[in-house]
């Protein structure tokens, strides 16, 4: 200070505002002296006789802060709104010269004070709820504009700062210039578990202090390293949250920090040229693949969509006659690209970029994933001989097998999802090779040869005759299963 | 607050001039002021805040409606909200007395406590001299226990809330419910006399009782054949009204009931359900795991295939590299390459993790045990858990007997545990720590579960206080659920205390269910 003490103590003096003093006992002593004075000289304000109530409420006799809570006790409810007041109330701070102010500088007479101000909304309801006193005489709220006011004083210590932070008052952290005494703010902050105020003391130091400073003092601090992360996210201070991941050396952070942009961007090709930017980037390995894979993706998906488009208005192509596009193929992920290109694409040779073989070998999907799709795209354009041509192999003897890497159970589920006629239902459930699930899905699809030929194998005449009940009177199953039923050359189980 | 701003700005260039009025609500953090600052307005804003912490959904549970606790302070670290978590500990205790006894585990408990502790120093003098009325307050953390949090819900609350989405007690039920064409919001509580005695029954047996009540309605209907002119009067005067409205609640749950049972019969259901199991009781891993491989190359729905992978890793401490890979690399190719950020955050949550070599335990585990009695497998599970790092599910499991052994068929009309709430394969975890530092009343002879749990502990008890406490409200238990609290866990604890004779009134930062809190952690498309 360039002041002499003298001086100060002219100054300090002379202002309208005392709420300083070196010694801080003296501090609050003085301020509950000038509270009592203070509020006994309201007594000359009021004009209600309410507030007479109010004020003997408050009276300063014997211990200040026990009849202030003493009389929070009574009156109802405990509203946050409120809850400021009392906190305000308590805090010693607040109580600086009120009376010297020569008018009160808000609106707010001093009735205001002592009956509760009613915010929008509060917790009226739970304290009617609560309490039974309809005039509700909420603790001497003092209202921000005045707390704004008056306890201008700046000499807290960091730990009455950041209680006083907690509490949502206002705050200069000016004076804490010193990197010490910033440290030792952002400790007390950190001590006290208050996210808020951790993040309030590290908008101040990232305004105050150089990043690399910043940066080197927060490595050592995780908590407040992550909450500095956390606000530079949500602020969308993209340039300040990278710096500070190369600083760490995060460097795979970095790159998903990087890499989570491209969520805004719309433009197809602006953001094919954004991920881009993303493949040299310091993800891991497997990540790095499937960043490159997202840019290839999104670079066949604009190809085709400008191709498909343009087949589709043309109007020449069939298959867009018939089913036409219900959306746009950009940004779908690559399974549902490769359902359209099995879809509208299907016969195409390898060469084509809306091939799904050429889908399937740039990307190298798996066989169990293609088969999968490629059936539920047949099977719903009810294209049975494609879906055939899926199954059939060709052994080295020459012989045709079906032979499916999904199992069968699951190819009947979606060929009847689709609504398969039963004899192509029939030749599949024929090909599940558990029996159990065999005859299950047998019995819940109607595939009654299987059934019937299934029980035929298992040598179970029980059930047989049991089936016969549910096939149709007359049809040819019945038939079937009569004479299988009178066979002599069946040896049954049953 | 850009929005805002950009409102405002916009205005300004237009040349209106307005008022303009903001309200926080629960609370205004200075990041806002900040940004108010900086576009430039914060001049033209006048700003409030409107306390609102405690919502009262129902009669013994208090929300706080942050959903976004979960999210912010379990995958990003920010404490923000302890704060508020500390005011409403603070106002119930300033509402109900002090609390004599408080336990809990999990950081974040430990750090709302800490600072409620703080609060009540500050304020002292105003709880001073008042009767406790809350006997026992517990602060349990989201991720002490995730694994209950993630299972498919089968108690009728639960699966309500799973199927259609309960919000702030509230549920808005379409027209293939109400059977007619508009669909009705219908607040569930206990005032809905229906609701009130299915809420927490599990499944199967709600049908048969709504049922039950819809033949004693059509009787008491029917009673009016034989009545005369005076006690018809009555009937219409009296009871009809509530039998009209319990008419018409009946057949909104049955309606929900059919809804319900339509839609988990089309999503196989019993084959999700068994694979739950499967993963709680660590059988089967590599079948489950196939399940799931399944499931995402169907393109079943993307929140689910992240819920069964979540499962997986956490009871079995990670997924094996190879696993993770395969898995992610389908999720991926499924769902959309942009979740590669998802996994991310998972990671960092430690919900979906890897297994860093060396730890796989499962196939050395699952084979041991086949071959040991119990008490040894016990034994060797144990001591390869003291080897891995995060989960510890299966040991805790252990320790705690969470899966119940059943001879013969679990009773779920009539059941006998907290597994009721899954059908009798699995007690929440988070409960049973509940029930039994609540028996012992400290956290004694629990060190080794503490340690698998991998977390911090406290129990503070304060005798002057508890002296002052009758014995009434030594059994009025305050449970404090910070990063949300399933409906399944709220049953089981009702029944819990029905079973010990305590009463039990739940706070928590949200309601929550597996599907919101995989929400949370995806990256949505902007």
């Amino acid at each position: 200070m360039n002041r002499t003490k003298g001086d100060e103590e002219e100054y300090w003096n002379s202002s309208k505002f005392k709420a300083f003093t070196f010694d801080d006992e003296d501090d609050e002593l003085s301020q509950l002296k000038e509270s009592k004075r203070a509020v006994n000289s309201l007594r000359d304000f009021v004009d209600d006789d309410d507030d007479d109530d109010d004020l003997e409420r408050v009276s300063w006799s014997g211990e200040p802060v026990g009849s202030i809570s003493w009389s929070i006790k009574e009156t109802a409810g405990n509203s946050g709104s409120t809850h400021e007041g009392r906190e305000q109330l308590k805090s010693r701070n607040s109580f600086s010269s009120y009376a010297q102010l020569p008018k009160p500088t808000s609106t707010y007479s001093l009735s205001s004070f002592f009956r509760g101000r009613t915010r929008p909304g509060s917790f009226q309801s739970l304290s009617d709820a609560l309490s039974d006193t309809p005039a509700k005489s909420y603790a001497p709220e003092l209202g921000r504009p005045k707390g704004e006011y008056r306890d201008y004083s700046n000499d807290w210590s960091p730990s009455d700062t950041v209680r006083r932070l907690r509490k949502g008052k206002v705050c200069s952290l000016e004076r804490f210039r010193s990197l010490q005494d910033k440290l030792q703010l952002l400790e007390e902050a950190v001590s006290m578990h208050d996210g808020n105020v951790i993040t309030a003391v590290l908008i101040f130091l990232k305004r105050t202090l150089c990043k690399e400073i910043l940066f080197r003092e927060l490595e050592v601090r995780q908590v407040a390293l992550r909450h500095l992360i956390h606000f530079l996210k949500e602020i969308g201070d993209q340039k300040l949250l990278l710096d500070l991941f190369r600083y760490l050396d995060r460097t795979e952070e970095l790159a998903l920090s990087h890499y989570r942009e491209h969520l805004n961007i719309q433009d197809p090709e602006k953001r094919k040229e954004f991920l881009k930017t993303c493949i040299g980037l310091p993800f891991s390995a497997e990540d790095s693949a499937h960043i490159q894979d997202h840019y290839t993706l999104l670079e066949r998906q604009i190809i085709i969509e400008a191709n498909d488009r343009h087949l589709e208005s043309a109007g020449q192509t069939e298959i867009f006659r018939k089913h036409p596009r219900k959306a746009s193929i950009l940004n779908m992920p690559l399974v549902t690209t490769l359902f359209y290109s099995c879809f509208y694409h299907y016969t195409e040779a390898e060469g084509t970029f809306s091939s799904p073989i050429n889908l399937k070998k740039t990307f190298k999907i798996p066989d169990k994933q293609y088969v999968l799709t490629a059936l539920a795209a047949r099977a719903k354009l009810r294209a049975w001989h494609d879906v055939d041509a899926l199954f059939t192999t060709k052994n080295w003897l020459g012989y045709t097998k079906k032979r499916a890497p999904i199992g069968f159970h699951r190819v009947v589920e979606i060929l009847h999802k689709n609504s398969a006629p039963v004899q192509i239902l029939q030749e599949y459930v024929n090909l599940v090779e558990d029996v159990d699930t065999k005859l299950n899905l047998a019995t819940k699809f109607k595939c009654h040869d299987v059934v019937i030929d299934t029980y035929r194998d298992l040598k179970d005449r029980q059930q047989l005759l049991a089936y016969r009940s549910k096939v149709d009177k007359g049809s040819a199953e019945e038939e079937k299963i009569d004479a299988l039923l009178s066979s002599p050359q069946i040896r049954w189980k049953n | 607050m850009r929005y805002i701003a950009n409102l405002v700005n916009a205005d300004k260039l237009a040349g209106r001039t307005r008022k303009y009025k903001v309200i926080f609500s629960p609370q205004k953090f200075y990041a806002c002021e900040m940004v108010l600052e900086e576009e430039g307005i914060y001049g033209d804003v006048s700003c409030d805040e409107w306390a609102f912490s405690l919502l009262p959904l129902d009669v013994d549970l208090l929300s706080m409606e942050l959903p976004e606790f979960f999210r912010d302070y379990f995958l990003e670290g920010d404490q923000r909200w302890i704060n508020t978590v500390a005011q409403a500990l603070h106002l119930l205790s300033t509402l109900y007395g002090p609390f004599p006894n408080s336990y809990g585990i999990g950081r974040c408990a430990k750090m709302s406590y800490e600072l409620w502790r703080k609060l009540e120093e500050e304020e002292d003098g105003e709880t001073k001299g008042r009767r406790p009325e809350i006997g026992h307050t517990f602060l349990l953390d989201r991720d002490t226990d995730f694994v209950t949090a993630l299972c498919s819900q089968v108690v009728y609350e639960g699966l309500v809330d799973d199927t259609f989405r309960i919000k702030c007690g509230s549920v808005d039920f379409g027209p293939e419910v109400t059977s007619s064409d508009k669909s009705l919001k219908v607040l569930l509580n206990a005032e809905d006399k229906v609701f009130s005695e299915i809420r927490n029954e599990h499944f199967s047996n709600v049908f048969g009782f709504l049922s039950q009540k819809a033949r004693n309605l059509q009787a008491q209907y029917d009673r009016r054949r034989g009545m005369d002119i005076k006690q018809m009067k009555n009937f219409v005067s009296q009871e009809l009204k509530g039998l009209k409205q319990e008419h018409r609640l009946l057949s909104l749950h049955i309606g929900a009931c059919e809804s319900i049972m339509k839609k988990k019969t089309k999503q196989d259901f019993q084959e999700l359900i068994k694979t739950e199991h499967a993963l709680l009781e660590g059988f089967s891993i590599r079948e489950s795991t196939s399940y799931i491989e399944e499931h995402i190359d169907r393109q079943v729905s993307p929140i689910e295939s992240l819920r069964l992978m979540c499962l997986l890793s956490i009871t079995e401490n990670g997924l094996i590299p190879k696993d993770y890979r395969s898995l992610k690399t389908q999720y991926l190719q499924s769902y959309g390459p942009e979740h590669l950020l998802t996994f991310s955050n998972l990671r960092r949550a430690g919900l979906l993790t890897e297994q860093a070599p060396g730890d796989t335990l499962t196939a050395v585990e699952s084979k041991v045990s086949k071959l040991v009695t119990d008490k040894a497998a016990g034994k060797i599970t144990d001591a390869f858990s003291s080897l891995a790092k995060r989960s510890n599910f299966r040991a805790i499991s252990k320790k705690l007997n969470l899966i119940p052994r059943v001879d013969g068929e679990y009773d779920l009309k009539v059941p006998r545990d907290m597994a009721y709430v899954f059908s009798g394969a699995y007690v929440p975890l988070s409960c049973r720590i509940i029930e039994q530092v609540l028996e012992r009343r400290s956290w004694q002879g629990l060190d080794e579960v503490v340690r698998l749990l991998n977390c911090s502990e406290f129990a503070f008890t304060d005798m002057t206080k508890e002296d002052k406490a009758s014995s009434e409200s030594l059994r009025l238990i305050l449970v404090v659920f910070l990063g949300g609290c399933t409906f399944s866990e709220i049953s089981a604890l009702r029944f819990l205390g029905r079973e010990k004779g305590y009463r039990f009134i739940f706070l928590t930062t949200a309601v929550t269910n597996s599907a919101r809190l995989m929400e949370a952690m995806s990256e949505v498309k902007a």
